[in-house]
């Protein structure tokens, strides 16, 4: 016998063959058992391997010493590769492929595992195999491929057996293999589960070729378990390698895919279908068992595209038997939208769930990714589990077709359209609506709430009377709030309200203000409100008296008093006339009509505008918006004077002085005004406005008046606007004059307006202030109310 | 931070009650219960007043010497059933940080996970809520809110 010179791949193949066949452990192994069985895998003729055997001098000794065994595993190669066997092309033969054998996958995993003697020797053939094919790719094996070598389904043994023997070889598992290998043990622990499987599949199949399974292969066989014992044998290989499998996710899914449970044996009903715990990494959903998810599905739903609903669902899997505590964390988990109706792919998860329960393995504290439907943008991705994301792969082989995505509602908690007919989904689509009504609520109720001060922008156009009535019903309606309303809900709707409450305004009577008069803060000022009110309506000569008045009550408005928003202006009427407590707010408070006055004491003091202009705004800035009465005053005052002659067309009154929302740059101060002092600005635009048009204010400026009056109301806030709008007016008026006048003139008034602006600005931000610490202030005072609320109801 | 939270089903009995501290639950037990005699109260002020929608914040029922119980009673109005379950929330007092808004929030999460709940078929109406979600929301609430 020559010398046998082998290359290390081999070498080392041969080594673990030898191994694997040296059951005694004494280097030698005897022509029997394993060897002959692994002769046998190499699906040679008899008579080759007879022939083979007598070349490797086995024959002679009656045994296999390693060498001869190498001999002999060398010749099968040359056998195999087609050449005549010779003794002469043992070493002759270059890149003779190594023997290929049948074996069951098992081996492959067994490789690395403690099983060795048994199924490692196959492990390293798998190792082996793949080489010579070279590395394919093969990521669609077709569905019969996969042949592992691997001995003989000699060793049925406690897992590894299984050799899945296939009938054919198909090098594109090479292939695989090798990728498996390369996956290191990884890998090979991927494996193991499949030769688990496999190991169970042999002992129920080993004839047969059974489902060619590679070791991907194995995966797939899990789905059609013969029997339902088998899968439990199987569960206790699969722990070991499942933990390991999210690691070599995607060998195995690429195996997994392209396995096909080719066995066809998928007879199984349902319980073996449940017990078939497929797991592949182990939660992927291999196509066989896909397929058997959506056959169950079309039972229970005929559509693909469509729902399960819960109570089917529910049946359905009942029938399983697991705990319904574990069903519900099931549902829990597969339900991804939560709509109480599974759509195919999360029947197919819930299926897998409760199919991994039923070998044992534990379900996951969330749904694995592969389980995820990929139908829909997932926001939940915190969902997503720590598995190798393989996101190449897509966890499970979404088959459904994306046209899930739109039937699936948005996974986000938002509730999506319950409305299912169960009427739990009643319940859920009210709550989300009620949810959402939440804040709705809030400022809803806190007009209704009088003590509240938050204003509540009451969108209503209302006539005198409906007013009148709504803030009766406010304030009926209100005492039974106790919920404390926030403050600041109700202020955003107040800005939109403010357009309103310009046109309750009008309507402000005496009667609103009776309505209020409950508020602690409304009693004191109601009158002068009223008055003003009513002054303002007239506009004209009244104006002026009307903004002295006004400027005499407008104690700070009560803030934050939802009446005050809405629904009428009377609110703000209200809130200038009640004292506000604490820190006016600029009396910026809504004062939608106020805007028109504005501009007349702006006009009026035309020349003298700028000086006024800037002492009211220095006075403005000065005070504090504590002081909203003052400002207004300031500018009411200085404009007065200069107004007094001056009648503005009462038709102004209504509007804000569009002009100064123009000029003012802080019109943030709107939700001050709400707040504030309306009423001042009311006036103040009232004379403003008055002034503006008896001086011949630029034409536009009124008409923008006109137009947005309504705008502006909610804009008005400050007083000091009307000055610096009374400023810009003023300036205005001059530039008609001679040219040379102009430029200068011109010049000036944009020196004037920015000052002004900046005076303005700097007032907004302060009002701001005052109106934070005065909402502040509310929200403390309507807790102080709702715990002293309930004691007063009992 | 909420100490204590808790889910009263129609009939007033609790469907999952969850403390913080572990000791005192009995006091936690029994505040809640008392809760439920002003939280009906409040829905019987509340009457027909309002047509639509009721009101499904309660707000702040009273300051214990230690607490403030917040309890919030969801009425649904639904054509079919009014769920008639309620939330109680617990407070320590001395966290007077806590805004309105915030409460309202935990409100709506709870709300929103005991739909979940509610939404899973195997989930019996009237049995005590075991979903792990639904606990971890809690466990979540009870840890951050303080």
């Amino acid at each position: 016998m020559e010398s046998l010179t082998l290359t290390d791949g081999e070498q080392k193949y041969y080594s673990d063959l030898f191994v694997y066949c040296d059951t005694d452990n004494t280097k030698k192994v005897a022509s029997n058992g394993r060897v002959l069985d692994l002769f046998r895998a190499a699906q040679l003729p008899s008579e080759v391997v007879l022939q083979i055997t007598e070349l490797c001098g086995a024959t002679r000794l009656g045994h296999f010493g390693r060498s001869q065994f190498y001999i002999a595993l060398k010749l099968i190669a040359v056998a195999q590769s087609g050449l005549p066997l010779r003794v002469e092309s043992l070493n002759s033969v270059k890149d003779l492929p190594l023997p290929r054998f049948v074996v069951a996958k098992n081996e492959q995993e067994a490789r690395h595992t403690a099983m060795y003697p048994d199924s490692e020797n196959q492990g390293s053939y798998q190792g082996v195999i793949p080489r010579p094919p070279g590395r394919g790719q093969v990521k669609k094996l077709s569905a019969h491929e996969v042949i592992q070598p691997c001995v003989p389904t000699v060793e049925p043994q406690p897992d590894t057996t299984s050799p899945v023997v296939s009938p054919h070889q198909s090098p594109p598992t090479s292939p695989h293999w090798r990728k498996h290998k390369r996956q290191a043990s990884g890998g090979n622990i991927e494996r193991q589960p499949v030769v688990v499987a496999g190991a169970v599949w042999t002992p129920f199949r080993e004839a047969q070729a059974g489902p060619v399974v590679s070791g991907d292969g194995m995966w797939s066989a899990n789905s059609p378990p013969p029997v339902q014992e088998s899968w439990v044998s199987l569960k206790d290989a699969h722990p070991p390698s499942s933990s390991t499998l999210p690691a070599i996710h995607c060998s195995p899914v690429q195996e997994n895919s392209s396995i096909r449970t080719v066995a066809s044996a998928t007879t199984t009903n349902e319980t073996q279908r449940h017990s078939s715990g497929g797991y592949d990494d182990p939660w992927k959903i291999t196509d066989e068992q896909r397929q058997y998810y959506i056959n169950q599905f079309k039972t229970i739903q005929p559509d693909l595209n469509g729902f399960i609903p819960g109570s089917a669902a529910k049946e359905f899997f009942t029938k399983s038997k697991l705990p319904i505590l574990e069903l519900s964390h099931i549902w829990e988990l597969s339900d991804f939208d939560k709509d109480g109706a599974l759509t195919l792919d999360e029947f197919c998860a819930a299926f897998h769930l409760v199919v991994a329960r039923k070998n044992s393995y534990d379900l996951p504290e969330k749904l694995p990714e592969s389980l995820m439907p990929k139908l829909i943008d997932l926001d939940d991705s915190a969902e997503v589990p720590d598995q190798a994301p393989d996101v190449g792969y897509s966890g499970s082989p979404v088959e459904v077709t994306p046209n899930k995505s739109p039937s699936m509602p948005s996974l986000n908690q938002t509730w999506p359209d319950l409305n299912q007919g169960n009427e739990q989904w009643e319940t859920f689509s009210e709550r989300s609506s009620s949810s959402q009504t939440l804040t709705q609520f809030d400022s809803n109720i806190a007009p209704a709430d009088p003590d509240t001060a938050i204003v509540h922008p009451v969108p209503i156009r209302m006539t005198p009377s409906k007013i009148h009535m709504q803030e009766m019903e406010l304030k009926r309606t209100g005492s039974d709030h106790t919920h404390p309303t926030s403050p600041l809900m109700a202020n955003p709707p107040d800005l939109s309200e403010e357009t309103k409450l310009a046109t309750s305004m009008k309507f402000v009577t005496v009667n609103s203000g009776d309505g209020y008069s409950s508020s602690d803060s409304y009693t004191s000022d109601q009158d002068p409100i009223t008055s003003v009110v009513t002054r303002q309506r007239s506009h004209s000569g009244t104006s002026p008296e009307g903004l002295k008045v006004v400027a005499a009550p407008p104690p700070p408005p009560p803030r934050p008093h939802a009446s005050h928003s809405r629904s009428s202006s009377l609110d703000m009427n209200r809130s200038f006339a009640a004292v506000p407590t604490g820190p006016q707010l600029a009396g910026v408070v809504a004062y939608p009509p106020a805007v028109p006055p504005r501009p007349l004491p702006t006009q009026t003091s035309g020349p003298h505008s700028g000086h006024r202009s800037d002492e009211g705004l220095a006075a403005h800035s000065s005070t504090s918006p504590q002081q909203i009465p003052e400002q207004p005053n300031f500018a009411d005052f200085s404009q007065f004077q200069a107004f007094a002659a001056s009648d503005q067309p009462s038709d102004d009154g209504e509007k804000h002085p569009e002009s100064l929302p123009v000029e003012k740059s802080s019109e943030g101060a709107g939700p001050l005004r709400t707040v504030k002092s309306d009423n001042q600005e009311e006036r103040a635009a009232a004379t403003v406005n008055s002034a503006k048009g008896s001086i011949m204010a630029p034409p536009p400026k009124p008409v923008r008046r006109r137009l947005k009056s309504e705008d502006e109301l909610q804009e008005e806030a400050l007083p000091l606007k009307s000055n610096v709008i009374a400023t810009v007016l003023a300036a205005q008026p001059s530039i008609p004059r001679s040219v040379g006048k102009d430029k200068k003139a011109i010049q000036a008034s944009i020196r004037r307006n920015k000052e002004t602006n900046t005076v303005l600005a700097r007032l907004n931000s302060e009002l701001q202030q005052q109106l934070k610490d005065l909402l502040e202030e509310r929200i403390s005072l309507e807790v102080q109310l709702e715990q002293l609320r309930p004691f007063s109801h009992l | 931070m909420a100490v204590c939270i808790a889910v009263i089903a129609k009939e007033n009995y609790p469907l999952y009650i969850r403390s913080v501290p572990v000791q005192n639950e009995l006091k936690f037990h029994y505040t809640v219960h008392t809760t439920l005699d002003v939280v009906e109260e409040k829905i019987s002020a509340v009457g027909k007043a309002m047509a639509d929608q009721r009101e499904l914040y309660l707000g702040l029922l009273y300051p214990t010497e230690d607490y403030k119980v917040y309890p919030s009673h969801m009425i649904k109005n639904m054509a079919v059933t009014n769920s008639k379950v309620k939330f109680v929330i617990v407070v320590d007092s001395s966290n007077t940080s806590l805004r309105d808004n915030e409460i309202r929030s935990m409100f709506r999460k709870l709300h929103n996970s005991f739909t979940d709940v509610m939404c899973n078929p195997f989930y019996n109406p009237g049995d005590t809520i075991q979903s792990k979600a639904f606990d971890s929301m809690v466990s979540a609430m009870m840890v951050q809110a303080s």
